[in-house]
């Protein structure tokens, strides 16, 4: 690890400073990033993007008052500035003396980088999208349009608490994504892959980016001749590893415990009761070495650690961030997430995945008669009051007497999460983890792992036009 | 072409920095600046009680260096001198690795003027902390008193301002500051184990004009109103899209009518441009002149006049909204449609301010000419279920059944499904109720003929 952003001496008089007006916890998390991106589009690499983002912010807590203010000024004078504003912001009054003495954690790393990004040349990060571009045409000749973007970041991080707490992390990502359309007789169609872990450039020679060009490739030629989905409810198979979205929408957030505590999730109250089949076990995993919600700490200084939220069909606990850990008086379980040090923290998942069934992944389509198989989710959203959610199918197709059939165009699925979750009755032996994620709560996007073996969900409703 | 939008300059001294930057330009090199700063104020409460107040300034610059056809970009979140200076050498660095590109080039004034909108509200910038807070506990009371079944979930007050400065080596200087407010409210409303959610907000320049009591009614409806609601039947039948869904769906459209889009071959509609492509009474206009319209702006993102555009008319596709760049490329000029999401991003090409040229009757009206229909109170999942390429709709919806002229029975958990192509040639009525909503679309009513609703 590199110096810290902000020197231990520092950091204690800006939180004693931070508490003057009164407020009983105070926070400062310094962030110092630094990105490159690339996109290629049209066969062009049109542009090479760096970026710097490094501020601070500063959170003051009293009563159930939390007061925030944010800088790009890293100097003791510009902390100070923003330490009052978060202490104003948080009390109308009051006021007292605390001084605050931290502790540095241990490190705690889930994985190692091997090839950080900037020791890597803009030619050889762009040379990916070169790749790409030329694996996803090579594909078929009805690939018309390729477009590819590269992105990489490496994000030094300091949160210190009046609690006592000094935690130091640095996260470094790397992404690639791709789009290709293909052009038929029956219009254009699309396909959609991306690559992405909590590494560095080594990504590249563990994962084949051919490969991944190819599938984006073939996922677009392969709905050229595709029929619209059927309208209606019926069973649909969801392939390993394409499919943890189902989870994340349709209860991982609902085991948010801010968004429990008001009252607005359907999973409020429900701990201890069965909300699947005994099959079902769901985690949420920041340690998980690579994937891309890997966290050493999460964004409130607190180790990350593996939940388990779903234990054989019982629900058995929620996610935690500080402010409802405090509130409960019980212990946070490292899922306080921000965006950025313009963001306040709140909980959010890492890594969720459900854990393997015994199924054989063939016994599941050769069961079914008549369905629907998704080869690859696309994106989802949930309404936690109500549990209603959807997801996007990028690759599906028919399955008939078993078999899997015709490819279908893109559609919607929704259902309800409680009712699906207990719908689930048939669990593979093949777990994957899929693409990497962004969730957004709250108007905030954090890096998020899924993952699930192949699974069969009794009915679940196709949005689709034929009937 | 130099500029000062509305009637206040901004800080000199971010002028000042773009024009030292675009200075520095090297022969053959063509360098703009965007410099920015801002700030905002966010107030959430919860039962009365202030939970989070949010004090927050920012700054940055972008800057963007072309030379022989090759684009280089870097920005940082300062504007500390060391770092604007790496920026600048990031920028130039990054060139080398771009492909040669004919047409990249920045924006050159083209003599279409600007036409000043005033853009920021003094009352605004002088408001104080406790008035904030107290215009979220009231939305908070006004809400709760408007139905005795409803929760609050959060009561929001927040406003912004930012000032924004460009200059560039083939003449474009432009600068101007903004700002802005809103009120917004989560309520949820209780039905056995399920629980329904409503939104309602209020949008502004003058904090004391915002319309606390529609943001409560709204809010306390659309949550009282899915009381009781069971997910419906699969058939087709016509869709009644409420002006916050008419807008959500005008931006999936806008993308379809994107120069760029246009010229990589992703965009649906290329090469029909002459042809009808939607009812002879659809008119889509893209005016950000209009001082009504939530991204109302004088000037685009690359600082030419922002400017209206009519894309269809009576049906007919009339025109593509470009850039610069795809107005160049695409034998064309520049429509003044160059979007830019701030200092971290160059322009792109889209629309900046659509609105369906409005009909004539209120969405009353409207139900009470309909025998068997669904209103289209919200839609979730439009980003996973919409394919602007393929044409393919299909998106979760909530909302009341028509029967007979008159509101039914509410229904959830379905979806609506049909294409973009159809969709538009299947527009049976467009309302007159004109909503000026937070988005890049004004909001009302519209109606689709012949929708897939997919249900049990």
């Amino acid at each position: 690890m590199s110096s810290s952003l902000i020197d231990h001496d520092v950091l204690e008089r800006v939180l004693s400073s931070a508490l003057r007006s009164g407020g009983e916890f105070a926070e400062v998390y310094a962030e110092d990033k630094r990105s490159t991106s690339a996109g290629l589009d049209d066969g062009k690499i049109e542009q090479v993007t760096s970026g710097r983002d490094r501020g601070a912010g500063i959170r003051v807590v009293k009563g159930d008052t939390t007061g925030f203010a944010h800088t790009a000024d890293l100097s003791e004078a510009g902390l100070r500035a923003a330490a009052d504003a978060a202490g104003a912001a948080a009390s109308q009054g009051g006021g007292g003396t605390r001084t605050v003495a931290l502790t540095r954690q241990a490190d705690h790393r889930v994985g190692a980088v091997t090839h950080y990004p900037d020791t890597i040349t803009k030619a050889a990060k762009v040379d990916i999208l070169r790749r790409v571009d030329e694996a996803a045409r090579a594909s078929g000749s009805a690939i018309v349009q390729v477009s590819a973007g590269y992105g990489d970041s490496r994000k030094q991080v300091l949160i210190a608490n009046s609690e006592g707490v000094l935690a130091e992390d640095e996260q470094v990502r790397t992404l690639l994504r791709i789009s290709a359309v293909a052009n038929g007789d029956a219009g254009m169609q699309t396909g959609f892959d991306s690559l992405g872990h909590t590494i560095g450039f080594e990504l590249f020679d563990r994962y084949d980016v051919e490969e991944v060009a190819q599938r984006a490739a073939r996922q677009a030629l392969t709905k050229l001749k595709a029929r619209p989905a059927p309208s209606g409810s019926m069973p649909v198979v969801i392939k390993a590893g394409s499919g943890g979205v189902l989870f994340h929408e349709a209860c991982g957030h609902g085991l948010e415990a801010d968004l429990v505590g008001k009252g607005s999730s359907v999973y409020k109250g429900r701990v201890g009761e069965r909300v699947a089949a005994d099959f079902i076990t769901l985690i949420d995993d920041g340690t998980m070495p690579d994937e891309w919600g890997a966290i050493g700490f999460d964004d409130e200084g607190h180790v990350s650690q593996r939940n388990v939220l779903i234990e054989n069909g019982i629900l058995t606990d929620y996610m935690w961030d500080y402010l409802r850990a405090r509130k409960e008086g019980r212990p946070q379980s490292g899922n306080g997430r921000r965006q950025s040090y313009m963001h306040l923290p709140m909980v959010r998942m890492t890594n969720t995945f459900v854990t393997n069934g015994t199924d054989d992944p063939d016994d599941i389509v050769r069961s079914t008669e008549k369905g629907v198989y998704v080869a690859k989710l696309g994106g989802g959203s949930v309404n936690t009051a109500s549990g209603d959610f959807v997801f996007g199918m990028n690759e599906a197709y028919l399955i008939e007497n078993g078999e899997i059939t015709e490819p279908l165009r893109a559609g919607n699925l929704i259902g309800n999460g409680p009712k699906v979750l207990q719908d689930i009755d048939m669990l593979g032996n093949d777990f994957e983890m899929g693409n990497p994620g962004t969730c957004g709560k709250d108007g905030q996007g954090v890096p998020v792992g899924d993952g699930q073996p192949t699974l069969r969900v009794k009915s679940l409703t196709i949005g689709g036009t034929a009937s | 072409m130099s500029t000062s939008r509305g009637a206040h300059a901004v800080d000199p001294a971010l002028i000042e920095l773009a024009d030292k930057i675009v200075a520095q330009a090297q022969a053959g090199e063509q360098v703009e600046a965007y410099v920015s700063r801002g700030q905002e104020t966010s107030v959430r409460v919860y039962e009365g009680e202030v939970e989070q107040f949010t004090s927050a300034q920012s700054e940055g610059i972008g800057i963007r260096v072309i030379r022989n056809g090759r684009t280089g970009f870097a920005y940082a979140g300062t504007l500390d001198p060391a770092s604007v200076d790496e920026v600048l050498s990031e920028a130039r660095d990054n060139v080398e690795f771009g492909t040669p590109d004919e047409w990249a080039a920045l924006a050159t004034p083209d003599g279409v003027p600007v036409q000043p909108i005033d853009l920021w509200n003094e009352a605004l910038a002088a408001y104080g902390t406790q008035s904030k807070i107290s215009l979220a506990q009231q939305l908070e009371r006004l809400t709760l008193a408007a139905d005795s079944r409803i929760r609050v979930e959060e009561a929001n007050y927040a406003d912004g301002s930012g000032e924004v400065a460009v200059a560039s080596t083939t003449g474009i200087r432009t600068s101007g500051r903004e700002n802005g407010c809103y009120v917004s409210i989560g309520t949820l409303a209780d039905d056995g184990p399920e629980t329904h959610t409503g939104f309602g907000f209020a949008v502004g320049r003058n904090p004391e004009g915002l319309d606390l009591e529609t943001a409560a009614f709204e809010a306390a409806q659309r949550a009282t109103r899915m009381l009781g609601s069971t997910k419906p039947k699969s058939r087709r039948l016509t869709v009644v899209l409420d002006p916050f869904v008419t807008a959500q769906f005008l931006g999936v459209i806008s993308s379809t009518l994107n120069g760029e889009a246009v010229i990589k071959g992703r965009s649906l509609f290329a090469n029909r441009l002459g042809e009808t492509v939607a009812n002879p009474f659809v008119t889509l206009v893209d005016d950000p002149t209009n001082p009504l319209a939530y991204s109302a702006t004088d000037v685009d993102g690359e600082g030419l006049a922002a400017r209206r555009n009519v894309l269809i008319e009576g049906g007919v596709l009339k025109q593509f909204v470009h850039s610069s760049y795809s107005g160049r490329r695409a034998g064309t000029a520049s429509t003044g449609n160059a979007v830019r999401g701030g200092f971290k991003g160059t322009p792109g090409c889209g629309c900046l301010a659509l609105q369906l040229q409005p009909g004539l009757r209120s969405q009353a009206d409207i139900v009470s000419g309909l025998s068997d229909a669904v209103l289209i109170q919200s839609v979730m999942g439009l980003h996973s279920g919409v394919n602007a390429v393929s044409g393919d709709f299909s998106t979760g919806a909530s909302g009341v059944m028509i029967r007979n002229g008159a509101l039914a029975e509410p229904v959830k958990e379905f979806t609506i499904a049909s294409t973009l192509q159809r969709m538009l040639l299947d527009v049976a009525e467009v309302g007159g109720d004109v909503d000026w909503l937070p988005m890049g679309a004004a909001g009302l009513t519209l109606v689709v003929d012949d929708v897939t609703m997919s249900g049990e």
